[in-house]
């Protein structure tokens, strides 16, 4: 378990770095190397050259506007979890990132690495799905805005292909009259979710729901975002019926068994945390409306 | 005496070093050493057609490759049988280096040496062997079934037939007046070490000798093993276990391929060589333990009192047999447990498997045996509707029943008799800590909050402290400094603190002047080794009785100086003083001096040793007719059978119903391991078995699929409890000293892991009324077990088997 020999390089500018990814077809960006290094050490991956971004500066920030977060490629999920802006514009980000495996992969993994590495059993994942969020790609070409849902393409699998750089992700603010909760059921405290849930829930000015979205950990090939509004859609928040919501989860997604779960296991997990974190979202989105 | 330290919870000595970093383990050794990697079997069962290394031989720094055609004489044959039994009736061992067939995933094939770790690895992947694969042959079920098998000369995979009955079975269940009977599984675990297995050799040229660090529990039979196999002289070669992370039964097997092959190495290449086990090796290539299958017949009568026991198991021993039939002997023998059983019959068929070698994990079978009688207990309470610990009641072996003779033999080839117990104490003490008897409000609080509350109960005995002999060996030097060795190996157990608090407590001398050094055949040449809960009790022992021999010596040299008997001397705080008579005194470490007449002075304390020195008495020389020089002496301690420990477990559960996670809430423990030199470690020994106990009732097992692939050969597959989901644990001792040995310890090391299982799976089924007949089991087993309608359910099925669907 010890990497074969590659490259290093770690450049000072988004520019220098793109250079290397572009002189080396098998080189790969290297931020927190939680995810990583361990393959390297198991010889799944063998980058020729690793493209350290660490000593570049500006990537390290965390941006909270009126309009959402901004989390550059730098930034540790131990400063997202502990950010109390970030937190207050978008409350997913912080109950997610606790969730993200352990604090030591806490203090060197980075958020935007763990989108990168496009695992759909990552907290982050979820959640930049879940808020209809974005990243920033930097190539030769120029620097472009992706969303999501034509960032994830498969397993570990993004859209961009090429010399590139991810430089931040972007996640919306939380809308009005709206609640968040996240929960997730592993093995193991701190072990990748045996399924998650991250959930918006949005009233109307009555204390309606008019909306109940809902993103899974675990359970597809990519983030999935379901709208679960049909279920709950106009009740009133103390009286809608999330058990039908997560009822209708069940049935929307389509999850695969492993060691540690069954399809069918993971479909009663999606109903029930569905269920659990609706009603808890509902309730801090009551809150947000009085 | 103010250095009376036996029973005291003396901090250890050694977590200092350990916890600070300073701790000298194996990899810390030979920074310079050349490093050994290993080609290993990808496939379960395979013909090796070819092996072609030469696309290895241009990587920079490799410095040699070694195939089973480079072994020569005594390394081209088997690996030792290390435990032969009559009943192993087909032993078989690998070689060094697989010879023609590999018959497990990891299985060694190459050894490849180079500069290092890195490069070695390069090469390793670049050495082609060609494979012819064969049938595969994984789960018990499939090695009964034997529509293929693992060895050709062995077409029904059954490795040992092993019998013992204490009378005539089937009568006896006839004439029952109730009888059940069940089949269970249990799954594989396996030690896991935080250290993995690792060997440091270095060969000195011009002394024709060699020096070999490993990681073991044995390196005296290690010693003797490289002797053997290397063709060396046995005073040529000597074996150190440096600091060791950990072994818990795995490291007791020797020798491993691994240690043959690296000295070998090192002899050849003239330079050191080390190999450094990692994790993925660890998980394929050293051992598992815990498959079984169970069939249990138990007839009993209206009170739930046992009256006949037949139990068949079928036990899967992995590929090979070099550690002999000793896991399941203990399943077979140590079932039995705390009770009264008028007749037993126990079959057991140890079968073969192109999985990794099963030998000793901490527990070495119990924790299969009591699963077996604990589950009968549980189902004879369900079906005469009584309490689960008044069934245990009734049938448990008396206090006044001592020693209680099960006339079975156990795996030393000993008779099984308890020396000393009380049962009964156990179990008032386990159903006062666990609060048995208000489990119902518990239940009903639960219940408010949505939570399914169980409980569940499970008893052990256990043979702790076999033979042959451990020794230990005392020398007090001029100095005052106290030197303890002795054979066996440490693993962080404690035992630099336990034999200096028994040889401080023995000699009268401060603890502080006393170093302890284990598993070094420089110090001490002759141990059997570090397993079966038997350090304390062995070389416990062994060291205590060292300590008097020098005692009795250092009075009799004092008595003369002081011109009194002997019988008038004590010796305390390091000073041998005459009892109550102030000032009539001499420090040991001047009576260590006088121990040895010397010609040389080298320092102060020699002078005082020499033939001109001060007005001696030449009609009263210092060392006595008979006597040898030097303030020191060598004793051993061997016993005329294992010292039989006993305990209580109680674990609560609570059941989240919508999603089946299972939280372990409660775990209480009441220990009987005789006298209790210290507390403290005690308590750390049972905490850490209790961890593993949680870890294989609900969360570790080896995930083979059906050519025997390992799916989930690392830490985030293998789901080895964190601290999280560890329960705290209460303790209660009791302490029935054994009459066997001169201190009355019984061993205390394996015990916390033995009913973890038993009495989780008993809680579950408490709590969900869902029988369990297989374990560990995780939520997503629970959830299938409880929506299924069937009206006597259980978990079994070919999932649980030991083969993934």
């Amino acid at each position: 378990m010890k990497p074969a020999s590659f490259g290093y390089a770690d450049p000072t500018t988004v520019e220098d770095a793109l250079d290397v990814l572009a002189a080396d077809e098998g080189a790969k960006v290297l931020a927190g190397g939680q995810s990583l290094l361990p393959l390297l050490s198991m010889r799944l991956a063998a980058p020729t050259t690793l493209v350290d971004i660490n000593r570049v500066p500006g990537l390290d920030g965390i941006t909270v506007s009126r309009d959402g977060v901004r989390v550059g490629a730098l930034v540790r999920h131990v400063q997202l979890l502990h950010s109390a802006e970030a937190a207050a514009a978008q409350p997913l980000l912080g109950r997610a990132t606790a969730n993200v495996a352990h604090p030591a992969i806490r203090n060197r993994g980075t958020t935007v690495g763990s989108i990168a590495h496009a695992d759909p059993s990552g907290e982050m994942t979820s959640v930049l799905a879940l808020t209809d969020g974005s990243v920033t790609v930097a190539t030769p070409g120029g620097r472009a805005t992706i969303g999501w849902g034509d960032f994830f393409v498969g397993p570990l699998e993004t859209s961009v292909h090429g010399p590139a750089v991810v430089l931040d992700a972007f996640f919306p603010a939380l809308p009005e009259r709206s609640g968040t909760a996240f929960a997730e059921i592993s093995r193991r405290k701190g072990d990748y979710a045996v399924c998650g849930a991250g959930v918006v829930v949005t009233l109307d000015a009555d204390r309606r729901v008019s909306s109940a979205r809902a993103a899974y950990l675990s359970v597809g090939l990519v983030p999935e975002v379901h709208d679960l509004t049909d279920a709950v859609a106009g009740k009133p928040v103390d009286s809608a019926d999330w058990a039908a919501a997560g009822e209708l989860a069940r049935g929307l997604v389509d999850p695969d068994g492993d060691l540690h779960a069954s399809a069918d296991y993971r479909r009663l997990l999606v109903a029930t945390l569905t269920e659990r974190t609706l009603a808890t979202a509902a309730a801090e989105a009551a809150r947000r409306t009085a | 005496m103010t250095t009376k330290l036996f029973g005291e919870p003396v901090r250890r000595r050694e977590d200092a070093r350990l916890i600070t970093g300073q701790g000298r383990y194996l990899d810390d050794i030979g920074s310079s050493a050349y490093a050994a990697a290993f080609v290993r079997s990808p496939y379960a069962h395979a013909r090796i057609v070819d092996i072609d290394v030469t696309a290895a031989v241009d990587v920079e720094g490799l410095l040699a490759v070694y195939t089973y055609e480079d072994l020569v004489g005594p390394m081209a044959e088997p690996l030792p049988v290390l435990i032969p039994h009559p009943q192993l009736t087909a032993p078989r061992t690998g070689y060094p280096l697989a010879k023609d067939v590999v018959k497990h995933v990891g299985e060694a094939v190459v050894m490849v040496v180079a500069t290092d770790r890195y490069v070695a690895e390069d090469a390793v992947d670049r050495i082609a062997v060609t494979y012819e694969e064969l049938p595969v042959v994984v789960g018990v079920d499939a090695a009964r079934e034997a529509g293929s098998c693992v060895h050709d000369d062995v077409p029904d995979n059954v490795a040992a037939r092993h019998h013992q009955e204490t009378g005539d079975v089937e009568p006896a269940l006839a004439a029952s007046p109730h009888t059940l009977s069940f089949t269970q599984y249990f799954e594989r675990s396996a030690a896991m070490p935080m250290e993995g297995k690792g060997v440091h050799a270095r060969w000195d040229a011009d002394d024709s000798s060699l020096r070999v660090y490993t990681s073991t529990q044995a390196s005296t039979s290690v010693r003797a093993a490289i002797a053997a196999k290397l063709q060396l002289s046995l005073e040529r070669v000597e074996v150190i276990a440096p600091d060791v992370g950990g072994g818990f039964g795995v490291k007791i097997v020797h020798p491993w391929p691994e240690e043959l092959l690296v000295p070998m190495a090192a002899r050849l290449l003239g330079h050191e060589v080390k190999w450094s086990e990692d994790r993925r090796e660890h998980f394929t290539s050293s051992a598992h333990e815990r498959q079984q299958r169970q069939e249990v017949t138990v007839g009993y009568d209206d009170d739930g009192r046992i009256t006949a026991l037949d139990v068949h198991i079928w036990h899967d021993n992995g590929a090979y047999t070099p550690y002999g039939i000793i896991v399941p002997i203990v399943t077979a023998t140590q079932l039995v447990g705390p009770y009264v059983i008028p007749v037993y019959r126990v079959q057991v068929e140890s079968v073969f498997t192109n999985t990794v070698i099963v030998t000793p994990y901490r527990g070495a079978g119990r924790p299969q045996g009591c699963f077996a009688m604990e589950r009968a207990m549980d189902r004879i309470a369900q079906e005469r509707g009584l309490d689960r610990a008044e069934v245990r009641m009734r049938n448990l072996i008396q206090a006044d029943q001592f020693p209680y003779d099960h006339h079975l033999t156990f795996q030393d080839g000993r008779p099984v008799i308890y020396d000393s117990g009380d049962y009964v104490g156990l179990m008032g003490k386990l159903k006062a800590l666990v609060h048995w008897d208000s489990v119902e409000e518990r239940r009903a609080e639960a219940r408010a909050r949505g939570r399914h509350l169980g409980i569940g109960m499970a008893m052990y005995v256990e043979g702790t402290g076999p033979g042959p002999y451990e020794g230990g060996h005392v020398q007090v030097l001029g100095s005052g400094k106290v030197l303890v060795s002795t054979g066996l190996t440490s693993q962080g157990q404690g035992h630099e603190t336990v034999f200096a608090q028994l040889v401080a407590s023995e000699l009268g001398v401060p603890m502080e002047d006393v170093e302890v050094t284990t598993g070094d055949t420089r110090r001490f040449g002759y141990a059997v080794g570090t397993f079966a809960s038997r350090a304390a009790v062995m070389s416990g022992n062994a060291v205590a009785l060292a300590a008097r021999g020098v005692k009795e010596k250092a009075l009799r040299i004092a008595a003369e100086v002081l011109e009194v008997d002997p019988g008038d001397l004590e010796i305390d705080e390091g000073l041998v003083q005459v009892k109550g008579t102030p000032g009539a005194s001499i420090p040991l470490r001047t009576v260590a001096v006088l121990s040895n007449p010397l010609r040389y002075a080298f320092d102060e304390a020699a002078k005082q040793a020499t033939q001109f020195a001060g007005p001696g008495d030449d009609s009263k020389p210092p060392v006595a007719v008979g006597d040898a020089p030097g303030l020191e002496h060598t004793d051993y301690y061997s016993p005329v059978r294992s010292t039989f420990a006993s305990g209580a477990h109680a674990a609560v559960v609570e059941i989240d119903p919508l999603t089946w996670e299972i939280e372990v809430v409660d775990y209480a423990v009441v220990h009987d391991c005789g006298n209790v030199v210290n507390p403290m470690i005690v308590e750390g020994q049972v905490h850490g078995g209790v961890a593993q106990g949680v870890g294989g009732a609900l969360y570790e097992r080896m995930a083979y699929d059906r050519d025997g692939q390992l799916q989930n050969a690392s830490f985030m597959d293998f789901l080895m409890p964190y601290a999280s989901e560890v329960p705290d644990v209460v303790i209660d001792h009791q302490e029935t000293p054994s009459p066997l040995n001169p201190l009355g310890l019984k061993g205390a090391g394996e015990a916390g892991v033995i009913p973890g299982s038993a009495a989780i799976a008993s809680a579950i089924e408490d709590a969900v009324g869902r029988r369990i007949a297989a374990m560990p089991i995780s939520p997503t087993e629970l959830y299938d077990l409880v929506r299924s309608d069937a009206d006597q359910v259980t978990n079994v099925g070919p999932k649980t088997t030991g083969v993934l669907a």
